[in-house]
């Protein structure tokens, strides 16, 4: 019973780690991008989130329609004005654009909120939970995993079948050739990354919901997402889901196991696929 | 609005410091299908990246419907009419067959009223393997049926200039004559196309006029049904090896 226990807390954890990873194998998956700004963007968000809190005083759902369209016009424009210059078959100029970003990111956010943690004040949602069965489940990780879920399908059903979704496929597979049958590709970039950072606006509001944000915790947000990225297989919108519940699994696991081991559960999982699958658990054999 | 549908004048381009194409002057009138013949590395796959937007020349100037289009990205050209079935098909790989057409249908032009427009029906009509296959992804179809569905995709664009690059190129003879008799049809409702093609007997036979490329120029440009063998073995090898 108390091994099933981890397992449902480790699911709900991957679920914050889900809607981290979305929008990085997004990007991935469509422009061959590594987004190592990822984390720090998401804690940019999480202050953005905080400040506007404080001056709407508005709850955290609420919030989260100001803060998601403004991340994704954020990340239309940062696709047009930085990264469409650098992407394409080499992804070396992408990583270490968005490396530097990365560090201007974190050094803003030191500049703009000093070093000091802070948090998103949840009015009792961060300490309520709810009886599911034998077990006593936090209410802001069940949302915070069925957000996951939602924004999951979502972007699958978006891929599938909207026309934008088809022009994002057919981009990854050949932009090119996309190009010449119409689509243009630094549009439809724009458009990934708009989907890829909104998804962070709200993965932001459920973080600075959960824990204290400062300015320097992008790069271990970072770590996870690329690890659920890579566990599940890169490119891979269902992937990133299933591989962030087995990382989320594996801290829990592992924090059972040895109180101080859980983020160190997680890197062995991660390090043991990349030796025995290196393409991922989802990743069709071939 | 005599003019030619496409004209290019004294264009050049390369890629890095190799230059590919020297000073090419290139005119198609529209509803008229012209080959573009030459041996390997004559020019004629660059010639089509420069009219497609995939290549921005370097010099020269290209013309389509009387507008200066060179330079123009791919998606704005396409916009304007001009479409291309690419060498080696280039599908999107993952999406199925229908997935490929609907991205063109989409996102290519709109054409305008009165005038027909291509629709999936209608290329599936054209080429009744579309339909059957329709929920199959494409990289399970063979080589044939890959180059039916490239054209289809160009076609859904509404192009008033199909260029079709190396169409016959791996492909079986009795898979050849099938595509290469669809091209009348649709030639029917007053597209130019531009054909480039290995084989030059296929290319005479289908085009009414012929240019030929030789080290990235034009050594040759006459009406298909005129053109000798002898003019186009020394406009494809070039007049020393006529000689021998």
């Amino acid at each position: 019973m108390q091994w099933l226990e981890a397992l449902v807390q480790g699911a709900l954890l991957g679920g914050l780690y889900a809607q981290y990873a979305l929008g990085m194998t997004l990007m991935f998956g469509v422009m061959r991008i590594v987004n190592v700004a990822h984390g720090d963007l998401l804690i940019l968000l999480a202050f953005g989130a905080i400040s506007l809190s404080t001056l709407m005083g508005v709850g955290p759902y609420h919030l989260m329609l100001v803060i998601v369209p403004l991340a994704a016009l954020a990340g239309y424009l940062l696709q047009r004005g930085l990264l469409n210059r650098v992407v394409g078959p080499d992804p070396l100029p992408s990583l270490i654009a968005t490396f530097g970003l990365s560090i201007a990111v974190q050094n803003l956010l030191l500049e703009v909120y000093t070093a000091d943690a802070r948090s998103l004040p949840g009015n009792g949602l961060e300490s309520a939970s709810v009886a599911l069965g034998p077990f006593s489940i936090g209410l802001l990780p069940l949302q915070t995993l069925l957000a996951a879920v939602a924004l999951t399908v979502a972007v699958h059903l978006m891929l599938r079948h909207t026309a934008f979704g088809l022009a994002l496929r057919a981009a990854a597979a050949d932009a090119e050739a996309a190009a010449l049958a119409g689509v243009n590709p630094r549009h439809v970039y724009a458009g990934a990354t708009a989907i890829a950072v909104g998804v962070l606006g709200v993965s932001a509001v459920f973080q600075a919901l959960r824990v204290t944000v400062s300015p320097a915790d992008g790069a271990a947000q970072l770590i996870f997402a690329f690890e659920a990225v890579i566990i599940g297989g890169m490119g891979s919108v269902w992937g990133a889901f299933w591989g962030a519940m087995v990382l989320g699994v594996a801290q829990v696991v592992g924090a059972r196991l040895d109180a101080g081991s859980g983020t160190l559960a997680g890197h062995v999982v991660f390090l043991a696929v990349l030796a025995l699958r290196p393409r991922g658990l989802l990743s069709r054999s071939s | 609005m005599s003019g030619p549908l496409l004209s290019t004048h004294g264009l050049s381009a390369g890629y890095g410091d190799f230059q590919a194409l020297f000073g090419i002057d290139f005119t198609v009138q529209a509803g008229e299908a012209v080959a573009l013949i030459g041996a390997n590395g004559a020019g004629k796959s660059t010639l089509l990246k420069c009219l497609t937007g995939l290549l921005v020349p370097t010099a020269g100037t290209v013309q389509f419907d009387g507008e200066s289009v060179g330079g123009l990205p791919p998606h704005r050209l396409v916009a304007r009419g001009v479409a291309m079935v690419p060498e080696g098909r280039r599908l999107f790989t993952g999406l199925t067959v229908e997935e490929n057409l609907r991205v063109a249908r989409d996102h290519g032009r709109r054409s305008e009223r009165l005038e027909p427009s291509w629709t999936i029906p209608r290329v599936q009509s054209l080429f009744p393997v579309l339909r059957e296959k329709r929920h199959a992804v494409v990289e399970s179809l063979s080589g044939g049926q890959q180059q039916m569905v490239a054209i289809a995709r160009a076609l859904l664009c509404n192009p008033r200039l199909l260029l079709c690059d190396e169409l016959s190129l791996g492909l079986a003879p009795r898979v050849i004559m099938e595509i290469y008799d669809a091209l009348p049809t649709i030639a029917a409702q007053g597209m130019a196309l531009v054909l480039v093609e290995q084989d030059v007997a296929l290319a005479q036979r289908s085009s009414q006029r012929l240019y030929c490329l030789l080290e990235g120029r034009v050594t040759l440009s006459a009406p298909s049904p005129q053109v000798t063998r002898e003019a186009i073995t020394s406009a494809f090898f070039g007049a020393d090896h006529a000689v021998a």
